[in-house]
């Protein structure tokens, strides 16, 4: 598809995000298409394997206290392959008990840079709108599943856990955080047990402030209704994995 | 339960059920690992497919894996076996019908290795691509021939189709025309233009079906539409007069899993009659459509048979195909890297996944192809689905599915682009399906060769089907 002149060409590409009319280099495609696909690709698997970082989250959280924990998968390549041992804590991880009414769980998830850019913006967000509730401290936690959030909850005591955690990147958004709710939180919960915000992603996707707004009505949904997931009926879709 | 054994190196292995056997002669893979079945060594792999060899082939008919009073695909499995299908092969081991299948495909004898589909059973076949290599999957994969057809004619010798996959986020339709007419100018849809819907509504559904309906009769293309809801929705579409042309499902290997989906066979009956009842079909009446892949079963924690024995993941695999056999699809297909690297790791496990399931559903009977994908969190990239869509061409796949530019920006993950399945046809000297090269070539995209020509915005086929996306 050579392309001369006025582009009518322009007629797909601007009806879609999808790739389109991208040309052909012989029946492959042409060098700088191939290279931005491959750039692509390379931001999204550097989000994947970044390793979190605590200084850097620690930083942007201006002092609020932190609690470092790790789950049972020993690296990145057992956590990719064993998603029941990014559900459990490593042995030896000690969590105060906090009775607190909300545990705030900030998990690297299959994107650590998603926790890098957006995790303490939006644990600060959230943090800002939880007057009338009792907040233990924020626990950060590596080669985490959302479930690991279930057995962090209990060990803190909690009436309900938040974890915020990088969501799988996609070609076009690798630094996108989820928000998942479980109220009385303990090792066993169903997925559909949960509520979901996700997409957290400014300026692109969901807005910190926005997300915390959406989060805690949800918050206060689920201690009317003492439960949270399919039950619970508000702006946040079910969890769907 | 028979607890077999062989001494191997002065090390005596035992395989206390045919589950375990069957799990760990299974070529390594993380699912298998996940679901604690996988061998515990390298040489306790080897132990189990010499074990697995010398095992009969009719073994599978006394004993199974999943018990056959829980698990209904069981029993179809049992129920439908055809003894005179099976007869030819009925006394060899799983390593002499290995043998045998190599020997019959050396020799071009496509005939005596397809008519033994209805005579095998999942299980059997299963057993027996645990002894195969990579080279073996491709060889006899080549020589097993299934033809199907609704208004385009799958599974000749010589073709690769590919499946038109032009989702989009929220299914806006000018938006998912514009990827329709992408893929046509350059050679897909064959197969199916199929859309994985965002929301799965009968409206949208409806919707959507009717605009690729719209497409198909205006530029008179001879291929089939499908949107990939769930049956329930589909069979709600049919009841508003939609024009369904396939009635798609996922299916799994167990009665659970397919529980997990929310599927009965009888409700899989229910929407084929549906869809067969509108006659929409010119070459062939296949009306259904069903995807698979290894690790579905797992999960939905649903993958284990008798005792609580987990079953590895490539043999429940094989358990959909028979699910799928029964309804006489058009198309089936894995999916074979999109569910993530907890069941396949890296390229290594996703190639041979790949060419496992093609070879296994195709000596099913099943009009097989491959979505060759992956997902930003798997050790896999797009050299590895190169080699896995080569391999396929020269394995005789019935067809492949490809989206813009390789990027699914609705499911979020890779699979292969239009271009990629010109190349395999180039480099293999592949055709599509007759009908819609026909199509091609009466709208002057194809060459003196018969290839798809690269087009210019002037040539007459551009300006039409670029209309379409005007509209």
């Amino acid at each position: 598809m050579s392309i001369t002149g006025s582009d009518p060409w322009a007629v797909l590409r601007g009806a879609t995000r999808a790739r389109v009319a991208l040309g052909r280099a012989g029946d492959g495609l042409p060098t700088a298409r191939e290279l931005e696909f491959r750039l692509a690709h390379a931001v999204a698997r550097d989000a994947v394997h970044t390793p979190l970082d605590p200084a850097l989250v620690r930083a942007g959280l201006d002092g609020v206290p932190v609690v470092e924990v790790r789950s049972a998968a020993a690296d990145r390549a057992e956590y990719l392959q064993r998603p029941d041992l990014g559900r459990r804590l490593a042995p030896g991880c000690a969590l105060p008990r906090a009775d607190a009414d909300v545990a705030v769980v900030l998990a690297d998830g299959l994107s650590p840079r998603a926790v890098h850019e957006h995790g303490a913006a939006l644990t600060r967000a959230l943090l800002d709108r939880l007057a009338g509730w009792s907040v233990g401290p924020v626990v950060l936690a590596a080669q985490a599943r959302v479930a690991l959030g279930d057995e962090i909850g209990a060990a803190l005591g909690a009436r309900v856990v938040l974890v915020l955690i990088g969501e799988r990147p996609g070609l076009s958004s690798a630094d996108s955080l989820g928000v998942y709710l479980t109220w009385d939180p303990r090792p066993g919960r169903a997925d559909s047990e949960r509520n979901c915000v996700s997409n957290v992603r400014p300026p692109h996707g969901l807005g910190c402030a926005e997300a915390a707004e959406v989060v805690v009505r949800l918050l206060a949904s689920a201690r009317e209704l003492g439960a949270s997931g399919v039950a619970l009926k508000d702006e946040g879709p079910a969890v769907d994995a | 339960m028979t607890v077999r054994r062989t001494t191997l190196g002065g090390r005596t292995y035992e395989f206390p059920s045919l589950a375990d056997l069957l799990a760990k002669a299974t070529p390594a893979r993380s699912g298998d690992v996940l679901a604690g079945c996988a061998a515990e060594s390298a040489a306790q792999r080897v132990a189990a497919q010499v074990v697995l060899a010398d095992l009969p082939l009719a073994t599978f008919l006394e004993e199974q894996v999943v018990g056959y009073e829980e698990d209904d695909v069981t029993r179809l499995v049992l129920d439908t076996h055809d003894p005179v299908a099976f007869a030819p092969v009925a006394g060899l081991t799983v390593g002499e019908f290995r043998d045998e299948l190599l020997t019959w495909a050396a020799e071009g004898d496509e005939t005596s290795i397809s008519a033994l589909a209805r005579g095998l059973t999942p299980e059997m076949v299963a057993a027996t691509s645990k002894l195969m290599r990579n080279a073996d999957l491709v060889a006899v994969g080549r020589r097993t021939r299934v033809v199907t057809g609704l208004r385009s004619t799958l599974g000749l010798p010589g073709r690769l189709a590919s499946r038109l996959q032009p989702n989009h986020p929220t299914d806006d339709p000018v938006g998912v025309t514009a990827s329709i007419v992408d893929g046509l100018l350059q050679g897909s849809g064959d197969a199916v233009i199929g859309i994985n819907p965002a929301t799965d509504s009968p409206a949208r559904t409806v919707a959507l079906l009717e605009l690729v309906d719209a497409v198909l009769r205006r530029y008179e293309i001879p291929t089939q539409s499908c949107v990939l809801a769930h049956v329930t929705t589909t069979l709600r579409a049919m009841e508003q007069g939609a024009p369904v042309d396939l009635v798609f499902q996922s299916v799994a290997g167990t009665q659970a899993a397919n529980r997990g989906f929310g599927v009965t066979l009888d409700l899989l009956a229910e929407a084929r009659a549906g869809a067969l009842e509108l006659g929409r079909g010119t070459v062939g009446s296949n009306v259904t459509y069903f995807e698979t892949g290894q690790g579905s079963a797992l999960s939905a924690d649903a993958h284990r048979g008798i005792d609580g024995v987990p079953v590895d993941q490539q043999t429940l695999e094989c358990r959909a195909y028979a699910v799928a056999r029964h309804f006489e699809p058009l198309l089936v297909n894995t999916v074979v890297g999109f569910i993530g690297p907890e069941y396949l790791y890296d390229g290594k496990q996703v190639v041979r996944a790949g060419l496992e399931d093609h070879f296994c559903g195709k000596l099913l009977g099943l009009p097989m192809g491959v979505d060759v994908c992956y997902t930003n969190h798997a050790e896999v990239d797009a050299d590895d689905t190169d080699t896995l869509t080569l391999l396929l061409g020269a394995a005789g796949c019935s067809f492949v599915i490809a989206v813009p530019g390789s990027d699914d920006v609705m499911l979020h993950y890779q699979s292969l682009s239009f271009s990629d399945v010109l190349t395999a046809r180039r480099v293999l000297g592949l055709r599509p399906a007759p009908e819609f090269e026909a199509w091609l070539a009466r709208m002057d995209l194809l060459d003196g060769d018969g290839r798809v020509r690269a087009l210019t915005p002037d040539a007459p086929a551009a300006k039409a089907l670029l209309a379409a996306a005007r509209a």
